[in-house]
Formats: structure tokens, C-alpha cells, sequence
């Protein structure tokens, strides 16, 4: 047991008497602990029909956890083993919840990343036949691009006005009502709101699907998210400031627009971005309402318009690896867009900082 | 500039609870009014009602008048931002706009009521700094963020910006109370050369800046929890320290209160 029990560094030469130190772990322990973890792990999966890596690894960890615990319990005593005990399930939780984000970004840039080049960011699937190479998605970065800078265009001033009503001026009942619509619409799903659209805008009005009927579609999803992200960066924002404000005979609307929206704008930013991220990645109301093109129209308001989500949609569902490939590449080129568009967002919002 | 204020039969209400009954008192131009009293008596809420500042927490309203040279600041036909303008506030914690530059700070008042020449600004910026005794400390960087400050400039950035809009009375509520000493020090000396221009009440825990700064102190107190806070006498600070009229005030001020 002498590698286990070591005094703290620099304790006192009383340490034997001493009250303030305790015996604490080695640095080296746990490594000995872990390496004895994956040999027990090695040692069970012979005698258990545990197998692959997924669940060696699982099992290790668990090892791990039960001997880091019950050594550090025995040297250091129980909180320090408690300690251990939490910080160790508090990094596997951690890691465990970036797996699946890890895993998705590996894979998409595994099958399509190779696709990346000038032409495919540059053409339209035009006159591309199912098991041709070539072609690209330009004609669904311009719809994904129209489309969503049309709903934030709606939604954004809406949304905000919406939650500067509800922070700055709502008191009673109409304010309570609106947090409750504005709650309702956050949980309509996807397709319900593509619906809705689809009945107004073709079968009522007789319009024809276009990138703008979907941008109406993704206004309904967008909406609620902006409001309920602003609403909570306002209630933020310090009374002592919008009072400061008041006290230099400042008009309630300015406070609002000049100290009080200012002052909460790094966070009605980030959710704006979740807004557009939601947004650029829906897929179901744009079946509805996008109607199908493989062509390039710049133009939201008439004929069909592509998105990069439907090009997903449409290509990973047809049987030739052609396609498949160019699912994976369009499902890159929109995680990129949404991510750019996040880092020029914080941009923006850093650059109007005062330093 | 500098005008007098009168209050008479002044209560104040948050919701049904009454906070403050009865009050009234005589504020004279270019004096300085300090508010003594132990905590919850009303003090603050007195001094919040003197700009209509008070009816900014909802539920909050109050009953009586308050005369600014003989002008009812609570008759119907008055904007509470005219009020404001013509009474500034400085509050207990240092709270400079976060997204704005020292000099956007002291502009502040003057950018939001309304668009100035850069000039008039420059000059108008320069002296509500100096007046405040904080110039010479930022005059090299009125660009950087007022939030960067030590909490003794903040608040005396905070008096700049205050005095920048030229108010006829400003009001201080219990601004040395986050201060060390040394900052405390500066801003009774501020006080002290603000006096010439300006009416001030101030309110304030601590009673020896009510003997070093007022010429006249009012004493507030209470009977007991939940029952509304009362202005016991306010006299000049000379007699309030030595020879006080009520038997509540001598006890509060050499500290056998409660």
C-alpha cells in the first residue's frame, strides 16, 4: 500500500499529527487504475459474451469508475471518493453527449467530403442523370440562402418587437395570452406548419408552391424560437440600467432601443442564429411547398425553388451510389453554411462592441 | 438652475401596503437634504418620489404633493421624463451602460434625449467630467468602456452623467455605500463644490457623511414591520447632531436604536 499513501507536498513535518492534511492519491494511482480496468475488462469478456468495441470501452469505463471509487475511499476517505466519483461521471456524461455530434460531423465529412469542389458549389443538378458524377447544389444553396434570409427578414423584426412587448410593456391578461400562443407555436411541428401554408397559399389563395410559400412556412417555426431567446436575454438586462436611464429624462421607447436592446444583444443574436440554423435545416414544410426543381431560379416569388435540405431529401432516397454520394456532400455544404453563418454572426455582433 | 422642492402630506404605496405616511418638508435650492433612518423606513422610497422615479416599479404609487418651485410634479399634465430631466439620480451601485464608452456614458443623457452638435457634446462632456473630478483620470481613454472602471470613478461617472443633462436638483441614493473611503472622500468633496450649482438630497447610512455634507438632515423612521414609515423631524444638521428635537432621533443617532 506505500504507492497509495503519500503526504501532500509541502504539508508539514507533524503530518502525522496534523489535522489539515490527509493522505491523498498518487498521480501515477489512477493510471494504474485505469490500466487495471481494461486488463480486468480484457479478463471478463473472456468468460461473458460482452464483445466489439463499443462495449469494451463501456465496460472499462465502468471498471474504472468502481476502482477509481473504492481506492480513493480506502486512501483519501469518503468525500474525496464521492468527489471523484462525480467529477469522473460528470466527463463521461460529457463525453458521451459530443458522440453522437462527433460521430455525425465524422460521417458527413467521411462520405462528402471528397464531393467538395468548385463545381459542385458552382452548378445545378440540371441535365444531371442519376448516375452521373458531376453536377453540384448551387441552385440549393440560392433557395436555402433566399429562403432563410426571407423568414429571418419576417420573423426577426416580429419576433423581437414581440418580446420587447412582453418584457418592457405586457402586464395582464393579453400578455399572458401571448406568452401562451407564443408557447403553442413552438411545439407545432414542422409539417403541421407546411400544412397550414399549403392550404392558405395554393388551396385557398391559388398561388403556386415557390421558395416564398416554404419562407412563410419556416416564419411560423422561426418566430417563437426568436422570441422566447430575446425575451429571456431582456429579462437580463438590469433594472438599474433602464432606471439609470429613466433618471436622465430618457423617453421609456429610447431606454428600450438605445440601452436596454444594446445591452442584451450578444444573446438575442445566439438566438436569432438557433432561429436560422432551425430554419436552414427544415426539410418537411419545403416537400409541401417548395415544388421540385433541379434547376437554378433565383427568384422566391415564382416557379419552384431547391434547398439544400431537399436535395438531401431527394438524392439519399434514390438507389444509385451517385446520388447517395451527393446527399452526403449537400448534408456537408449545409452544415458548413449554417456554421459560417454562426461565426459571422458573433462577428458582427463582437465588432460592434465597445472596447 | 437649482430650485426648491415641497413636499406636503406625502404617502407612498406599493400595491395596498403603504410604505410612507405623511410626509412633508421644505427642500431649499443650493442646499445639501440628507435622509437618515434604519432600513425599510422609507427614505429611499421618498427620495424615488421626488422624480416620479418611484412609479417606475409596478404597483407603486403614492398620494400628497411635491412642488417643484411650486410646480406639481404629479399633476396629470406632467411628463415624468420632463420631471426626470430637471431632477438627475444617482443611485447606490455604480450602473454605467455597459455598451457604452466613458464619453458615450456622460453623453448619454443628452444623445438619447436628442441629437447635438459633436462639439457642443466635446465641451459639454469635458465639463460634467471635470465637475465630477474624474477627467484628469480618463481624459486618455473616453473611448474605452465605462464598465472598466474602479467602482469609485464608476461612480463618479455616474455624477457626470447625471449633471451632464444640467438638472435642477439631483438626487443621491446612498452613493457611497459600495465605495472604499478614499472614493467616499472624493465624492463628499464633490458634493461639497456641487452644492454651488445644484439642490441635493442624498440619502445615507452613514451619519457622520450626513454631518460632514448636509445642511439640513431629516430622520425617518418606523413604528415597527408593516407598519408605514414615518419622517420623525428634519431640522438643520447642526441641531439634529447636538440637540435634536425628538427623543427617537437622539437615540437613533448615538446608536441606541432598537
Amino acid at each position: 500500500m506505500s504507492i497509495l499513501k503519500t503526504p501532500v507536498p509541502g504539508a508539514s513535518t507533524l503530518s502525522g499529527t496534523s489535522t489539515l492534511s490527509g493522505a491523498r492519491l498518487r498521480r501515477g494511482t489512477l493510471a494504474l487504475v485505469a490500466v487495471g480496468a481494461i486488463a480486468v475488462t480484457g479478463l471478463l469478456e473472456t468468460f461473458t459474451p460482452v464483445s466489439g468495441w463499443a462495449g469494451s470501452v463501456l465496460m472499462a469505463a465502468a471498471v474504472y469508475l468502481v476502482g477509481q471509487t473504492v481506492i480513493s475511499f480506502l486512501v483519501e476517505g469518503r468525500r474525496h471518493a464521492l468527489d471523484r466519483l462525480v467529477t469522473t461521471a460528470v466527463y463521461a456524461a460529457f463525453a458521451l453527449a459530443m458522440l453522437p455530434l462527433g460521430a455525425v460531423l465524422f460521417k458527413v465529412v467521411q462520405r462528402g467530403g471528397g464531393l467538395i469542389n468548385g463545381t459542385f458549389l458552382t452548378h445545378s443538378l440540371r441535365n444531371i442523370g442519376p448516375t452521373d458524377t458531376g453536377g453540384g447544389v448551387y441552385h440549393g444553396i440560392v433557395g436555402t440562402l433566399e429562403q432563410a434570409a426571407l423568414a429571418s427578414l419576417i420573423s426577426i423584426p416580429l419576433a423581437m418587437l414581440t418580446a420587447i412587448y412582453l418584457v418592457e410593456y405586457g402586464r395582464g391578461w393579453f400578455a399572458r395570452l401571448v406568452t401562451f400562443f407564443v408557447d403553442v407555436m413552438t411545439g407545432v411541428p414542422s409539417i403541421v406548419a407546411g400544412l397550414f401554408i399549403f392550404t392558405v397559399w395554393v388551396l385557398m389563395l391559388g398561388l403556386n408552391r415557390s421558395g416564398f410559400a416554404a419562407t412563410l412556412a419556416l416564419t411560423i417555426l422561426m418566430i417563437p424560437i426568436v422570441v422566447r431567446s430575446t425575451e429571456e436575454m431582456l429579462k437580463l438586462v438590469p433594472d438599474s440600467l433602464r432606471e439609470a436611464s429613466y433618471a436622465l429624462g430618457v423617453p421609456k421607447w429610447r431606454t428600450i432601443l438605445k440601452v436596454v436592446v444594446p445591452t442584451a444583444v450578444p444573446g438575442i443574436v445566439t438566438g436569432i442564429m438557433l432561429g436560422v440554423a432551425r430554419v436552414m435545416g427544415e426539410t418537411a414544410p419545403l416537400l409541401l411547398l417548395n415544388g421540385f426543381t433541379s434547376s437554378i431560379n433565383f427568384d422566391p416569388f415564382s416557379g419552384p425553388q431547391a434547398a439544400l435540405p431537399l436535395i438531401v431529401w431527394d438524392q439519399a432516397g434514390r438507389p444509385n451510389p451517385q446520388s447517395i454520394t451527393r446527399a452526403w456532400g449537400s448534408a456537408l455544404v449545409l452544415i458548413v453554411m449554417v456554421l459560417l453563418l454562426n461565426l459571422g454572426a458573433r462577428a458582427l455582433a463582437r465588432l460592434s462592441r465597445t472596447r | 438652475m437649482a430650485k426648491s422642492i415641497d413636499v406636503s402630506d406625502l404617502s407612498i404605496y406599493y400595491g395596498k401596503f403603504c410604505a410612507v405616511q405623511g410626509v412633508s418638508l421644505t427642500i431649499e435650492p443650493r442646499s445639501v437634504t440628507a435622509f437618515i433612518g434604519p432600513s425599510g423606513c422609507g427614505k429611499s422610497s421618498v427620495l424615488r418620489t421626488l422624480n416620479r422615479m418611484h412609479e417606475v416599479v409596478p404597483g407603486a404609487w403614492s398620494s400628497g404633493k411635491v412642488l417643484l418651485d411650486g410646480e406639481d410634479i404629479y399633476s396629470p399634465s406632467v411628463d415624468p421624463v420632463n420631471v426626470r430631466r430637471a431632477i438627475g439620480m444617482v443611485f447606490q451601485k455604480p450602473n454605467p451602460f455597459p455598451t457604452m464608452s466613458i464619453y458615450d456614458n456622460v453623453a448619454a443623457g443628452l444623445k438619447l434625449q436628442g441629437r447635438r452638435p459633436r462639439r457642443e457634446l466635446d465641451e459639454i462632456v469635458e465639463r460634467s467630467l471635470r465637475a465630477a473630478n474624474l477627467w484628469e483620470e480618463v481624459k486618455d481613454r473616453l473611448e474605452r468602456p465605462g464598465a472598466g472602471l474602479s467602482g469609485g470613478q464608476q461612480q463618479r461617472l455616474c455624477i457626470a452623467r447625471a449633471i451632464a443633462v444640467e438638472p435642477e436638483v439631483l438626487l443621491m441614493d446612498e452613493p457611497c455605500s459600495a465605495l472604499d473611503p478614499i472614493s467616499t472622500l472624493a465624492i463628499e468633496d464633490l458634493i461639497e463644490q456641487l452644492k454651488e450649482h445644484y439642490t441635493i438630497v442624498i440619502v445615507t447610512h452613514n451619519m457622520q457623511q450626513a454631518a460632514r455634507v448636509s445642511d439640513r438632515t431629516g430622520f425617518f423612521n418606523l413604528a415597527g414591520v408593516g407598519q408605514p414609515g414615518r419622517l420623525i423631524e428634519i431640522d438643520n444638521t447642526q441641531r439634529i447632531f447636538s440637540n435634536p428635537a425628538e427623543k427617537a432621533t437622539e437615540d437613533y443617532i448615538s446608536g441606541r436604536f432598537g
